[in-house]
């Protein structure tokens, strides 16, 4: 298995040497690293290329990274029958920048990128149909990103008053507590914070 | 002159009882040709993936039994496996035979379900009341393993939560013996019977080249010639050391994915009986007491067996960092899960792939063209549950 995934590793650096950023073999997964703009190149040789041959798109995951100065990532998976492999393609990218849609090579990529722009608000190029597919009409937000609150902004009920379903905003007895078990062995956070901010308080 | 038509557009759902659940499809009619299909999906988005962010992975497993509450334990699977991964844990012999064993009960589940109701959906009312009854005895089994007959529960990163009884095993290997009688009466009802063939075979075509680009699994993969099972190509568990066929539809439309699923069943049915035969003895989690808890009888003798329990249900286990991609064959095809950990006890970010998603999806594709009474067949041919599409 490692050597099959070595050789494709090797077949796509040599090809595309110019478009690879990095590429690495973990957990007996094929990874690689791309820029954003090159994406439909680099699947159109995925899929095309006789040793690769990864003909389905399996799923795109988004992840969210606030912290990091190219907030998203997009991971595409795919599956090479003929190989019987497969590879993970990874970008990085700002929140105002668009992507490129597979939709002409994958006609399945289509309401995998519609739940990313649902879940993440990113935004397709040359999509035929970007709308919202799980949360609810005219819903607001991007629920998977790490700032969107579990709880949400807005709930339902049943409202007699008006015969029907009304929105209103999310109204807890008792907010939502997150209890940090981390071992304090290792240090929690908050012993970490309070350990820094003394450090920082002698040096000054 | 030409005649101007206009097209009718029908909503079809979300309460339809053939929607199999909450699916509201647009459709706009040309008389009685369907010209397109918009399924509305979302009516029973929970945000699973947001609130597994939230907790432990201990936490976490139990939600994956209600993204396809059919055949809630091959979800788990996934699941458990992504984190085994990750945390490079052995999982114990026994534990993977049971683990095999329930996951089969599961296809089983899955599979009389989506074919009776199919038959149901095409006007045939009689399987459904045979096939619920064997459902019945199937989540006993469940029931006895784990305490509840749906949501389960009961993998667990490193093996299965508890043993399973003796008389458990005897019990499910008789049921193996007599339900191949079961599937023979369904066929009998339904394999060639007139109604149902005009009903299923060629509805609902698929090539091998669109099952592909539509990132088709399972049953609709193989329903189209393609011979793509998990369980053979890139065998989990001891799937390798098991003697099963994968059965391969020849035209890819409706009636050979309903033959595929009757053959299916026949084969986990055999892979049950292997893997009774050759059950071993031993543990069934992984004796890592930093993954798995202590017993109950240790507890109460062992100060570090207490602290590990008590560690493992507040701060629960912390997964090294870094990304796996696992795929099971679920009843419904590749059911995945790409789980990213930053080396806490929460999984930073888990994406669930459900192969009904891509199965709606091409629904456009497969009914365009079609009659609006195939609409209800072609949607029970695609093994829909919406726990899973909607996520």
């Amino acid at each position: 298995m490692y050597l099959k995934l070595k050789k494709i590793e090797k077949l796509i650096n040599s090809e595309l040497s110019s478009k690879i950023k990095s590429s690495s073999i973990n957990n007996e997964e094929l990874f690689i690293e791309i820029e954003e703009k090159n994406l439909v190149d680099v699947v159109q040789f995925l899929k095309s290329n006789d040793g690769c041959k990864f003909k389905q798109l399996i799923d795109i995951a988004g992840v969210d990274y606030p912290e990091n100065e190219k907030r998203f990532e997009l991971i595409y998976l795919f599956l090479s029958h003929e190989h019987n492999t497969r590879i993970k393609v990874l970008i990085r990218f700002d929140v105002n920048q668009f992507i490129n849609s597979l939709t002409k090579i994958f006609p399945s990529s289509n309401w995998m990128e519609r739940e990313v722009f649902d879940m993440y608000g990113i935004k397709f190029k040359n999509h035929p149909d970007l709308r919202r597919i799980l949360t609810d009409y005219g819903f607001k937000g991007h629920p998977l990103r790490k700032d969107f609150p579990l709880t949400g902004f807005n709930e339902v009920r049943y409202s007699e008053k008006n015969k029907k379903v009304i929105y209103e905003p999310v109204k807890l007895e008792q907010n939502y507590r997150n209890f940090d078990f981390e071992s304090p062995w290792e240090g929690t956070n908050y012993v970490r914070e309070i350990k820094n901010s003394e450090k920082d308080g002698k040096k000054n | 002159m030409v005649k101007k038509t206009k097209s009718l557009s029908l909503n079809f759902g979300p309460q339809h009882p053939a929607a199999h659940g909450v699916l509201r499809l647009i459709l706009e009619l040309d008389g009685e040709i369907v010209e397109k299909a918009d399924p509305h999906i979302g009516l029973l988005h929970r945000g699973t993936e947001k609130l597994i962010e939230q907790k432990t992975y201990t936490q976490a497993l139990p939600y994956f039994d209600r993204l396809d509450y059919v055949a809630p334990m091959n979800q788990e699977h996934a699941f458990a496996l992504a984190a085994e991964k990750l945390l490079k844990v052995e999982v114990p012999i026994r534990a993977k035979y049971i683990r095999v064993i329930f996951c089969e009960i599961g296809r089983i589940l899955s599979h009389i379900l989506n074919v009776t109701t199919q038959a149901l959906d095409v006007g045939a009312l009689t399987p459904s009341l045979w096939g619920f009854e064997e459902r019945e005895t199937l989540m006993t089994f469940y029931e006895r393993a784990s305490g509840s007959r749906l949501h389960a529960n009961y993998f667990r990163t490193g093996g299965v939560h508890k043993d399973i009884p003796f008389k458990l095993v005897e019990d499910i290997e008789k049921f193996c013996k007599s339900f191949p009688k079961i599937i023979d009466d369904l066929e009998g009802l339904l394999t060639d019977n007139r109604i149902f063939k005009q009903r299923n075979v060629e509805i609902g075509l698929v090539s091998k080249q669109d099952a592909l680009d539509h990132s088709f699994s399972g049953v609709m993969l193989r329903g189209s010639g393609i011979p793509w099972d998990l369980r053979k190509s890139q065998p989990y568990e001891i799937y390798k050391d098991l003697d099963f066929k994968i059965p391969v539809g020849k035209n890819g439309d409706c009636y050979d994915r309903y033959l595929c699923r009757i053959e299916e069943m026949r084969e986990s049915v055999k892979i049950i009986l292997q893997c009774i035969e050759k059950l071993p003895k031993g543990p069934i989690k992984s004796i890592d007491n930093k993954i798995s808890p202590p017993n109950r009888d240790d507890i109460k003798q062992s100060m570090e067996a207490l602290i590990h329990h008590f560690k493992l249900f507040t701060e629960g286990y912390r997964v090294p960092k870094g990304d796996v991609y696992t795929a099971v064959e679920a009843p419904k095809g590749e059911f995945g899960v790409y789980l990213i950990s930053d080396g806490s006890n929460k999984p930073y970010r888990c994406k669930i792939r459900a192969p009904g998603f891509s199965h709606l999806q091409a629904m456009d594709y497969l009914i365009r063209g079609h009659m609006l009474a195939d609409v209800p067949a072609v949607l029970g041919s695609l093994d829909i549950v919406f726990g899973e599409v909607d996520r």
